[in-house]
């Protein structure tokens, strides 16, 4: 299991040290610094071995945070288990930083001790740690109070307490949907997947069931055969066909498996109930059509075509184009029909930003590059075009069909709770290569 | 308020300021006071001196400086131990508070501090602790005593602190349970015996399997890693708790989907009902595909393991090569695992996209990269032969480019490339040519120099080449060395002609300048070739070449394996087990549970006529007799076989795997410590009197020496194989012709063209004394990996005892792989004599047999040879059988008898010929007997 853990800042200085296990010595926090930290090579992996004690780190803004061990441990989790403390930092005290670690030490010196026990990670959920660890010194908890905070951090539902009360129960759901694709010159589809999640900020009293419906392919086939519902399927009725689901672990996953119904009771406040891969049936929103000619050793022409592939009626916005030029430019003409371009030497790159584009409209930009000329033989290898955008609707075509409420305990009912419901389609990583 | 200021006091005098801070009256002041000790702590100063001081402030019922107090004790306690006592009160004091939060605080302290008098005290309330009525306490409690074990594991044995433990398991919260199975785990492994303290029990697994749907997500974990370490006791329940945890697949936390997927891929290896391993692969997919959009650092753990996965089942993800194509922004280490991954799932279907996205990568930045890519184009050209001209253009066009490093890379794989496909691509040789002088890498200069010894005929002026070579022949690497030499002996016996002053220099260079002694040995052994025996000499350096493998840098077998037993640990993120990085444990080494389905596609192959394929490394191969020093074991395999052969290929894992000999696919016991072991030589014993009286005995040949004493250090062993209510022993008798006694006996198969390996450690009563033959029958399974033999039915064998290791080869008798259901139908046998083209059929003629039609249809049936049909032609018996044999090669035979002679003719027809050899020896022995 885990041995220790250390937090240092972009110089190697320790900001946080906290052994687990005899095994790891204080020379660990040493070893680490003097071979990765300040390593002349590049870091090429995230888990380094010397001399028979493994270090897994991950690298947040300027600071490092490593566990260190010397047994055969169970490499995913501790990765998982970084990141979740970063996270765990990052909702108690904002960004990550050095100034911030030092000012927080006690605090995360405390949660190490209960997140981490002898190595083994215990419950990290930040809702229920922010329940009893919480700075306040002395903090004189009545007897329910104590029981209900252990049976909360222990219990089936750790995630969520007892007796919220709200006067308005409201809910928002949020489907955030990064498009993701690699596109060859020629326009051909190299790669695409959606990575979406939906985002669920409940406002809920009580402890409400909820069940959850999605108009998942495999879902509604299943829903189709039952006696009851046969209208559901009618033909037209667009499905989406998900490669791959995972859930927050409030839903039942066995329920999922089985009956293929999500259902949960909802931690309070906002989290992530599922995240989602689809790889079938994108529609992508943009499409970039490169034209890059060589002229000679000192001209570049490249002419590049913005296609908007949606709904007229639909905008969308915070478009950025990114084209990479050549390290050795020396100066950029650039002539746009819509929005704005800048040639940035720091980044060596062309950005054309336009704020807002309608549905099935085309716009291009033309750039003439001059080249500086230079003696390296070595070619430059042409960095894919990439761009960000945001689109009100799921490239994917996820739907979400209801979101029910039940709590037996309280009487509200499920057409009493106000739902929200909002898609976003943003880029990931959306490159078309030239 | 910030906290940061504590990090900066650098002042002399600190310590004492900090005293009278310490012992203030204010308690508003002795916790900063108390922050700044932590502080100092934490940035590495030593301020120890202060322990009296920070004690004092421990009692207190401030939450916040309680735990910095105790936080102070753990660092220090250790160098201070008397004073570390002083705490003992309020510990034990806390341990009684009614708040459960404090209760679990200082059980959780205490576990941690290493001083044997406080774990004295600890005893106590941790009995209490196990039994509070807080889960929240039992918890902590459950952790505490993994703790307690690891300082003083005989006290918690004394206790009874395991059997407490062991009734958490049957807790009411899923999260006692969970750290409950986490504490036994690491208890099971540190156990000094390697032996597990406390057996899992269906039950047992009945409720972590129910705790596992309601705990948190690293409980998950944990209840999922111990999983992995039960062995289920058969199918049925094996496929049960697959059922019931492939619901985990669809955790949004990795190391949970990463567990279950190890816990699946063992299971999956009792399961036989394919139907079932099918659908479970199809859900294997998609998680391990998600895996990848995960943050990069979990993205390369899954690509380690996938990697893994790959290798043991091809099937999961041959159809999404797609994401494993590399982004422009992915980290290093992403990339190159990814291409790695690539090239594994490389096929004809895909290659198209794969080559033109190995041909972008080669034009990247990273030199690592670019070179790993280049080598990929080389290796695809290997696997898909269809792809093999693409390939070869693509590296052209590399070598154009000129870029040094891509070019020397690319000559390296046109090297493999050539020997896999001789005679197709010289043409290429006069553009490697060209780039000579560029080259500066030892790997690089030799696979050139090797090319053009191997086409030396071809280059026009091959032999001023290597003369402008043998320049600096002294300052090279000695790979280079010994490929020059080796390349100019090969121009020599080409074109003698005009090559005899380059082949005299390089012998003396190697044989008199030289202090290297492999290039000694070799410029020897080729002087006095070339100067007795030249056709020799063209013989051994002209030899054929064995055939290089599609597959590269595959992981061997065994530790494969294993190390899918260890998928999601860092053992397999480094590839090596985990005796190779952790220490002092003696864990016990992970198996696979010993498969029980036959895998047809394994077997096939080893019955069809393939080409002796050696491995091919990314290292240079060459493949003629005296080129050891590169690849010696490969060269060892194809040039003599039975004789002798190097260790690792023999041994597997290496010395271990027969250090663990007791272990390894014992069918009924797959990972079961040796506990309760049928005794395989009475076993064996009591099968020879039941297979004698219950059946008519099959035919078994006298038993042979396999290894003389002198060759066996004082070991002498005889043997034969035998075939006994259809399993296959291996009878041996050992003697002892030492003067000392004898121990420590284990055996190893080398792989072999039936799969076979021992399916029991080998139980030799030990000591064995001198000059006490002794009998042993040791049962084997055919389930092993399979390769194939020259002859076909060699068998290389290693056996271990307290002297040395032994190496000797024997014959199997083909009648022992007869199998029981080896008979056909008879339209089926019809149909299959058709099917066979006549190429196939051999015949043999036996002579000196005595025997009528019905004796020979009857000895045959007793070794599971069916007779199907029986006709009579012109007087002649003609006789049509059928038989199997283990790997489900059928073959087919007519064997006909005349009325008045002892000799019959045999012929032998099957799919795979090479059989029929053995299958005649079978026959001939079968019906002398």
């Amino acid at each position: 299991m885990i041995g220790g853990l250390f937090i240092y800042n972009h110089k190697g200085e320790v900001l946080i040290s906290r052994v687990y296990r005899d095994d790891i010595g204080r020379n660990a926090v040493d070893a680490f610094r003097v071979n990765v930290i300040h390593a002349r090579q590049q870091v090429r992996s995230p888990v380094t071995n010397i001399a028979r004690t493994s270090f897994f780190h991950v690298k947040r803004a300027n600071i490092w945070v490593a566990a260190v061990t010397k047994q055969n441990v169970n490499a995913a989790m501790v990765f998982e288990f970084l990141l979740k403390i970063i996270d765990c930092m990052q909702s108690y005290f904002g960004k990550i930083s050095e100034e911030n670690v030092k000012n927080n030490f006690v605090l995360i010196y405390e949660l190490l001790d209960e997140i981490l026990d002898f190595g083994y990670p215990q419950n990290t959920d930040t809702g229920v740690l922010k329940t009893f660890i919480t700075q306040q010194g002395v903090k004189s908890q009545t007897k329910e109070e104590q029981a209900q905070i252990t049976s909360q951090v222990t219990g089936q539902i750790g995630w969520r307490r007892e007796g919220i009360k709200y006067r308005r129960n409201e809910l928002f759901l949020d489907v955030l949907e990064f498009c993701n694709l690699l596109m060859s010159p020629q326009g051909q589809v190299l790669s695409a997947h959606v990575a979406g999640k939906v985002v669920m900020k409940s406002y809920l009293s009580g402890m409400p069931e909820c069940k959850f419906g999605i108009n998942d392919k495999l879902v509604m086939e299943t829903k189709g055969k039952g006696p009851t519902t046969e209208d559901q399927t009618r033909a037209g009725k667009p499905v989406v066909v998900i490669d791959d689901c995972q859930f927050h672990q409030c839903v039942k996953l066995s329920k999922f498996e089985t009956e293929h119904s999500i259902s949960f009771i909802p931690p309070d406040g906002e989290f992530e109930l599922m995240k989602y891969r689809t790889t079938k049936d994108i529609s992508l929103p943009f499409r970039v059509i490169p034209l890059v000619r060589e002229v000679g050793r000192t001209r570049m022409e490249v002419k590049v075509v913005l296609k908007s592939n949606f709904k007229p009626s639909l905008l969308g916005q915070k478009i950025e184009v990114k084209i990479p030029t050549p390290l050795n430019t020396s100066g950029v003409q650039l002539i746009c029909m819509k929005g704005k371009a800048k040639y940035k030497a720091s980044e060596n790159a062309i950005v054309w930003k336009i704020k807002r584009m309608a549905g099935m409209k085309e716009t291009q930009l033309s750039a003439e590059i001059e080249l500086l000329e230079t003696d390296t033989k070595k070619k430059w290898t042409r960095p894919p075009i990439s761009m960000n955008f945001e689109v009100p609707f799921a490239p994917s075509g996820f739907k979400v069909r209801y979101l029910k409420v039940f709590e037996p305990k309280l009487n509200y009912s499920d057409h009493e709770v106000i739902k929200w419901v909002r898609y976003i389609g943003r880029s990931g990583l959306y490159e078309t290569r030239c | 308020m910030t906290d940061a200021k504590y990090f900066t006091t650098t002042k002399k005098g600190e310590i004492f300021e900090l005293k009278s801070e310490l012992n203030s009256d204010k308690k508003e002041k002795k916790r900063e006071a108390v922050k700044k000790v932590i502080a100092s702590m934490t940035v590495g100063k030593d301020v120890s001196a202060l322990f009296p001081d920070v004690v004092n402030c421990m009692q207190t019922d401030n939450l916040e400086l309680k735990k910095l107090v105790y936080l102070y004790l753990m660092n220090y306690a250790k160098s201070q131990p008397d004073m570390a006592i002083m705490a003992v009160n309020t510990f034990v004091k806390d341990c009684e508070d009614p708040n459960p939060l404090i209760r679990a605080l200082a059980v959780r302290t205490m576990g941690c501090i290493r001083v044997d008098k406080i774990t004295e005290y600890l005893c106590e309330p941790l009995r209490k602790c196990l039994k509070d009525e807080d889960p929240y306490v039992r918890k902590t409690a459950a952790v505490c005593v993994a703790k307690l074990y690891d300082i003083n594991a005989q006290l918690v044995e004394d206790q009874g602190f395991l059997e407490q433990l062991k009734e958490l398991l049957s807790d009411s919260n899923p999260m006692v349970v969970a750290n409950a199975v986490a504490a036994l785990s690491e208890i099971n492994e540190s156990s000094p015996s390697g032996v597990p303290l406390v057996e899992m029990n269906a039950p047992t697994i009945n409720k972590l399997l129910t705790a596992l749907n309601e705990c948190t997500e690293w409980g998950q974990v944990f209840i999922l890693d111990s999983l992995s370490n039960y062995n289920p006791k058969d199918e049925r329940e094996a496929q049960s708790i697959c059922e019931r945890i492939t619901p985990r697949l669809a955790h949004a936390n990795a190391a949970v989907v990463l567990s279950a997927v190890k816990v699946l891929m063992k299971y999956m290896e009792m399961i036989s009902d394919t139907e079932f391993v099918s659908v479970l692969t199809r859900k294997l997919a998609p998680p391990l595909v998600t895996l990848l959009s995960s943050e990069p650092e979990v993205q390369y753990v899954a690509l380690r393991n996938i990697n893994l996965i790959v290798q043991k089942r091809p099937d999961i993800l041959k159809h999404e090569m797609k994401v494993f194509f590399v982004k422009y922004n992915d980290p290093i280490y992403v990339k190159l695992e990814k291409l790695d991954i690539m090239i594994r799932l490389a096929s004809q279907a895909n290659i198209a996209q794969v080559l033109s996205e190995l041909k972008e990568y080669a034009t990247e930045v990273d030199v690592d990269f670019v070179r790993k890519a280049v080598r990929a184009i080389g290796r695809c050209a290997i696997k898909v032969e269809q792809s093999a001209e693409r390939c070869v253009a693509t590296l052209l066009d590399l070598i154009q480019t000129k870029v040094n490093y891509v070019v020397q890379e690319a000559i390296v794989v046109i090297k493999d490339i050539f020997r896999k496909y001789p005679n197709k691509y010289e043409s290429i040789i006069s553009t490697l040519c060209e780039n000579l002088d560029t080259l500066d890498e030892p790997e690089a200069r030799a696979s050139m120099i090797w090319i053009i010894g191997e086409y030396a005929e071809r280059i026009d002026n091959a032999d001023e080449l290597l003369e402008s070579f043998l320049e600096g022949f002294a300052d090279e690497n000695s790979q280079v060395q010994l490929q020059l030499l080796t390349a100019i002996v090969k121009l020599f016996l080409k074109r003698p002609a005009d090559t005899q002053e380059l082949v005299q220099q390089v012998l003396s260079l190697a044989t008199q300048d030289s202090d290297n002694p492999d290039l000694r040995d070799r410029g020897y052994i080729y002087w006095r070739l070339l100067s007795t025996d030249p056709a020799a000499a063209k013989e051994v350096v002209l030899a054929e070449k064995p055939l290089i493998s599609e597959e590269t840098d595959l992981l061997e077998p065994t530790l494969l394996d294993e190390l899918i037993c260890h998928i999601a640990s860092l053992a397999s993120v480094y590839h090596k087990p985990p005796s190779a990085f952790v220490e002092g444990r003696s864990g016990l080494r992970k198996i696979l549970p010993a498969s029980t389905r036959l895998d047809m596609k394994k077997m096939e192959g080893s019955g069809d006529a393939q080409p002796a394929v050696i491995p091919s490394q990314d290292s240079l191969i060459i493949g003629d007799l005296l080129s050891m020093d590169i690849n010696p074991p490969q060269v060892m395999q194809q040039s003599a076989p039975a004789a002798s052969y190097s260790g690792p290929d023999l041994l597997g894992g290496g010395l271990d795997a027969l250090l663990d000999v007791g272990a390894p696919s014992a069918p009924s016991a797959p990972l079961g410590p040796p506990s309760i072991p049928s005794n395989p030589a009475t076993g064996g014993l009591l099968g020879d009197i039941f297979g004698l009286s219950s059946s008519p005995s099959t035919y078994t040949s006298p038993k042979t020496l396999w290894l003389p004493a002198v060759k066996g250090k004082g070991l002498e062993i005889s043997g034969t194989f035998s075939r006994r209510n259809g399993q296959i022993y291996m009878d041996m008798t050992f003697t002892n012709k030492a003067m000392q006694p004898m121990s420590g006996f284990a055996i190893q198969f080398n792989k072999n063209s039936f799969g076979l390996i021992p399916g029991q450690p080998l139980q030799v009563p030990t000591p064995l004394t001198p000059n006490q033959p002794c009998d042993v029958s040791l049962p084997m399974n055919t389930t092993g990996p399979v390769q194939k033999m020259e002859p076909l039915n060699n068998l290389q064998v290693a056996v271990k005892n307290n002297v040395d290791v032994l190496y000797f080869a024997c014959l199997i008798p083909m009648n022992v792989l007869f199998a029981e259901d080896g008979q056909m139908d008879k339209r089926v046998f019809l149909q299959t004599w058709k099917d066979i083209p006549t190429q196939n059929e051999v015949q043999y003629s036996i002579n000196n047999v005595s025997a009528n039609s019905d004796a020979v249809v009857q000895k045959m049936q007793q070794n599971n040879v069916f007779t199907i049909a029986k006709r009579n032609v012109e007087g002649q018996d003609m006789l049509y059988q059928s038989l199997k044999l283990t790997n489900n090669v059928w073959v087919l035979a007519e064997v006909k008898i005349p009325p008045s002679s002892n000799n019959c003719t045999l012929s032998i027809k099957s799919i795979a010929v090479d059989v029929a050899g053995g299958v005649y020896a079978a026959y001939e022995g079968i019906l002398r007997s």
